[in-house]
């Protein structure tokens, strides 16, 4: 029982009973050239849940995460095999419009991206790619987008100003609105504050227990005390293997593997 | 040395090691003032050139600068007086022309290399040729576009004269386009392509937006380049001691290549004209220069 | 967990979608690989119209055109010799007089320049390499050449007058200041700005710790570059004199105003001759026929002779910024 001492009691709200399955992994492999980086990983993600990644430096975890929106396909030597089911799809194959499957999985990255133009103009990117809409409409899903990205009261009066002038907290909710402004099913978190301060930590985490109601969220994150905070599952990942997956209570608990059970004690990593 | 401690005894204790100075050798020091001596007077010499000219061009080219010579066109053999109006209204098009036709393709070629091309053979062997390009010969070009197009045509042109102009710009736009864009951090190719934008899209709203001020850079470097360019323009827009032609056909007059016919003329006016224009070639040349320079350091 | 139909999602989020919103995505991506493939086409081109518009002088006079002497426009008989050998050595003479010259501003401008003083110098060196070549040709003809006649020619040949090898080379029969060593010196001046930026860009390249652990041993100035800056950055700094090789050789109206355009082959280098560029640029105008086709023909020796000098030095520079 001292072991568990060292740990945080999970503090997230427990999953729903019966929450459908958004995304289904299947014998998932993945090589970076000739290098196998994920082996043979099957997973379900439940809808409108928060779903955690962890594991040390190096186990795939945020390989797996950009296989989601297959943000991969831009380099030629990554591939993938097996199959990955977006609502009845697999979006591993090649007939899937690539394009169209990341308007509908956004992903929110380690480093603020802001694109050089104005803040209204970040956050209506996707929208303007892919949506009729009149300018009113517009200023309405970006002010929306603002607001659940709790951003709208500091940046109402500048909508015009650059985005990169904002500081680095603020950069990435905006980057989170812009993701959210499209109105995607699924939100890919990459480490999301570990360039941040922790008051804009704390922020983007109330933001994502916020968010879990409306989208599908998948977050890698090294902390484990965050993983603990804000997510209903969890997956343990070591050296490209899917180790241990299940509700986080039970992972920080008294998960069934005695790798992630030195894991979430500290033992390594 | 005998009691090294640590306890700190004093200094005064015992025969002391001698560190001399003066251990370097003469020669070594004779050697090193040799070459600050003669690197110094090398750099000295490059700067009194620089400063010769242009003390050259100001002194000589400045007598020349009046009214007539942006009002009046060039004067016939024996004339009188006279400007220059004609030779620099001609060099402003065939300039302009020139970079408005390099642009689209050099910028298109550089996004080709930065954004499409990682790691294609087609790309390194473009990149290869291009830096070849960018350091041959203009008069080579001259003859190039001499034959393709006046020869067919039968008579030279303004639109001659710019494609070679065009020709000698382009290598330059091409590579600081590609080397600008490689500067563009990947992430935001990447969070672009996340959020559905194609490859296009990606380019155009993004990669160019962030590149911009190093793309300009590009174009105004190109422009310094080709401005002065007297050689390609010699065998395509040959010169016109007339009016400006609009249509561009038949010779156009211009600045270098009049600056090259009356420089050493019998005609004292002449020759106040060929000093003035010079003047202002490497007036507007060096204010290019220096614009760019600025943007690139305003990043 | 249940497994959601794609049916239910489709009802779920109806949104309003552009059709076909990337139709132009491809055509974009071919538009650029065409505007790349435009490169090769050049020189492509470039080499095949001079090559074609050199051809009948060529078949004409076979080597002939390589080792004549003559430049009869009369007779239409053409020799390349004097050009070539001109261009040859003004070259030779502008990187006899420039690398040194460069090589030291350069030095200056890394190693020796105090900091406030190392801005306004290297700008005023890369406005130099700005200036344009008619302007350096104004200088050279009007400024340099009746110095250069009434202060080196003169008194040199005064002096070598008579003397066994210095006698026949540096003799100037009639000293007008223009000739192959005044354009050589002309061009010398026109590719030290090249030649200088772009060894003090290499040279700024290497890591600042490899040179403050050679001075923090001791060692004097000139020898951290003699035993370490110029030995690392070396193979690119040989590229960049390559480089400012392939400029030379190529450069006509630096060379033109002050060469002073003979068709004959001297055995002194204060006599006027010609290079490939000034013959071009001082003849084509006039040219027809034979002479025309000989013209080029010249061009595509200078071509070809710059192409190799440039392939060289491609490969031995590291991309710094030639611009």
């Amino acid at each position: 029982m001292s072991q568990m001492a060292v740990q945080e009691a999970p503090s997230a709200a427990a999953p729903k009973a019966d929450a459908p399955v958004r995304i289904g992994v299947r014998n998932l492999d993945f090589y970076y050239g000739g290098f196998h980086a994920l082996k043979d990983v099957s997973m379900n993600f439940g809808d409108r849940e928060v779903t955690a990644l962890i594991g040390p430096s190096g186990c795939g975890k945020s390989t797996l995460l950009r296989i989601f929106n297959r943000i991969y396909s831009l380099y030629p030597e990554q591939r993938a095999t097996g199959e990955v089911m977006l609502d009845g799809r697999n979006i591993l194959s090649p007939n899937i419009d690539i394009n169209e499957l990341r308007a509908r999985i956004g992903m929110v990255f380690q480093k603020p991206t802001p694109f050089p133009m104005s803040i209204y103009d970040n956050c209506a990117f996707g929208m303007r790619l892919y949506e009729k809409l009149s300018k009113s409409e517009l200023d309405d899903r970006v002010e929306q987008a603002l607001r659940k990205a709790a951003l709208w009261d500091e940046v109402k009066d500048k909508l015009k100003q650059s985005g990169m002038g904002l500081s680095g907290g603020q950069q990435q909710r905006m980057c989170i609105a812009r993701t959210i402004a499209q109105q995607p099913d699924v939100i890919l978190f990459d480490e999301p504050t570990s360039a941040l301060d922790p008051i804009s930590t704390g922020k983007i985490e109330e933001l994502i227990e916020q968010l879990r109601a409306d989208f599908t969220i998948v977050i890698v994150t090294h902390n484990m005390q965050q993983a603990a905070r804000i997510s209903q599952y969890t997956a343990f990942m070591y050296l490209g293997e899917l180790i241990e997956f299940g509700p986080t209570t039970k992972i920080f608990m008294n998960p069934d593997q005695k790798r992630t059970l030195d894991y979430v004690t500290g033992r390594f990593g | 040395m005998t009691d090294a401690s640590l306890t700190g005894s004093s200094p005064s204790a015992g025969p002391q090691p001698q560190i001399k100075w003066g251990r370097v050798r003469q020669s070594r020091r004779v050697q090193d003032k040799i070459l600050r001596v003669t690197a110094t007077a090398a750099t000295a010499l490059s700067v009194f050139v620089l400063f010769w000219i242009l003390g050259m061009l100001l002194w000589k080219g400045g007598q020349g600068i009046s009214l007539d010579l942006f009002t009046k066109i060039t004067p016939g053999p024996g004339t009188a007086g006279g400007g220059l109006l004609n030779a620099i209204v001609g060099s402003i098009v065939l300039t302009f022309l020139g970079i408005a036709i390099a642009t689209p393709i050099g910028v298109m070629a550089g996004t080709y290399l930065a954004e499409y091309g990682r790691g294609s053979k087609l790309a390194e062997v473009v990149r290869f040729i291009n830096d070849i390009l960018l350091s041959a010969p203009s008069i080579l070009i001259g003859l190039f576009v001499y034959v393709i197009l006046v020869m067919p045509f039968r008579g030279y042109s303004g639109w001659a004269g710019s494609v070679a102009l065009a020709i000698i710009a382009l290598p330059v736009i091409v590579r600081t386009t590609e080397d600008m864009l490689r500067l563009v951090p990947n992430g935001l190719r990447e969070a672009a392509a996340a959020l559905g934008a194609p490859a296009s899209v990606v380019i155009r709203q993004v990669c160019w937006r962030a590149a911009k001020a190093g793309i300009v850079t590009g174009i105004l470097l190109a422009l310094a380049r080709i401005a002065g360019e007297t050689a390609p323009l010699l065998f395509t827009a040959l010169n016109n001691s007339f009016w400006f032609n609009w249509n561009l056909t038949g010779g156009i007059s211009n600045l270098p290549v009049t600056i090259y016919a009356f420089a050493s003329a019998p005609y004292d006016n002449w020759q106040q004209l060929a000093w003035a224009g010079a003047l202002l070639i490497t007036g507007a040349i060096l204010i290019l220069s220096i614009a760019a320079r600025a943007l690139i350091n305003r990043k | 967990m249940v497994a959601i139909s794609e049916q239910t999602y489709k009802n779920a989020t109806a949104v309003t979608r552009r059709a076909n919103p990337f139709r132009f995505d491809p055509l974009f991506a071919a538009l650029s690989r065409a505007a790349a493939i435009t490169v090769l086409v050049l020189l492509a081109g470039i080499m095949i119209s001079m090559v074609y518009g050199g051809w009948d002088a060529f078949a004409k006079f076979g080597t002939g055109f390589f080792t004549g002497t003559q430049w009869d426009t009369m007779n239409d008989n053409y020799g390349g010799l004097p050009a070539i050998v001109g261009t040859l050595s003004t070259a030779l003479i502008a990187m006899v007089i420039g690398v040194p010259l460069s090589m030291g501003t350069a030095i200056y401008l890394t190693q020796l320049a105090p900091g406030w003083f190392k801005g306004p110098v290297g700008t005023a060196v890369e406005l130099l390499a700005a200036v344009p070549s008619i302007i350096y040709g104004m200088w050279g003809l009007f400024v340099f050449v009746p110095l250069f006649a009434a202060y080196f020619q003169v008194p040199v040949s005064q002096v070598v007058e008579g003397m066994p090898i210095l006698g026949t080379i540096l003799y100037a029969r009639s000293p007008s200041g223009l000739g192959i060593l005044s354009a050589g010196v002309i061009l010398a001046f026109m590719i030290v700005p090249f030649i200088a930026s772009l060894t003090r860009d290499m040279l700024d390249q290497i890591p600042t710790v490899l040179r403050e652990s050679a001075y923090g041993i001791g060692c004097t100035t000139w020898e951290v570059v003699r035993h370490v800056l110029l030995p690392q950055a070396g193979v690119s700094i040989i590229g960049a004199i390559m480089l400012g090789l392939g400029r030379a050789l190529g450069e006509t109206m630096a060379v033109t105003f002050v060469i002073g355009n003979a068709n004959r082959l001297s055995a002194s280098i204060m006599d006027p001759g010609s290079t490939i560029a000034s013959r071009i640029a001082s003849e084509f105008n006039e040219a027809l026929g034979m002479q025309m086709n000989a013209l080029i023909a010249l061009g595509c020796i200078l071509f070809f002779v710059t192409f190799v000098v440039l392939v060289i030095a491609r490969i031995l520079v590291s991309r710094v910024k030639q611009y």
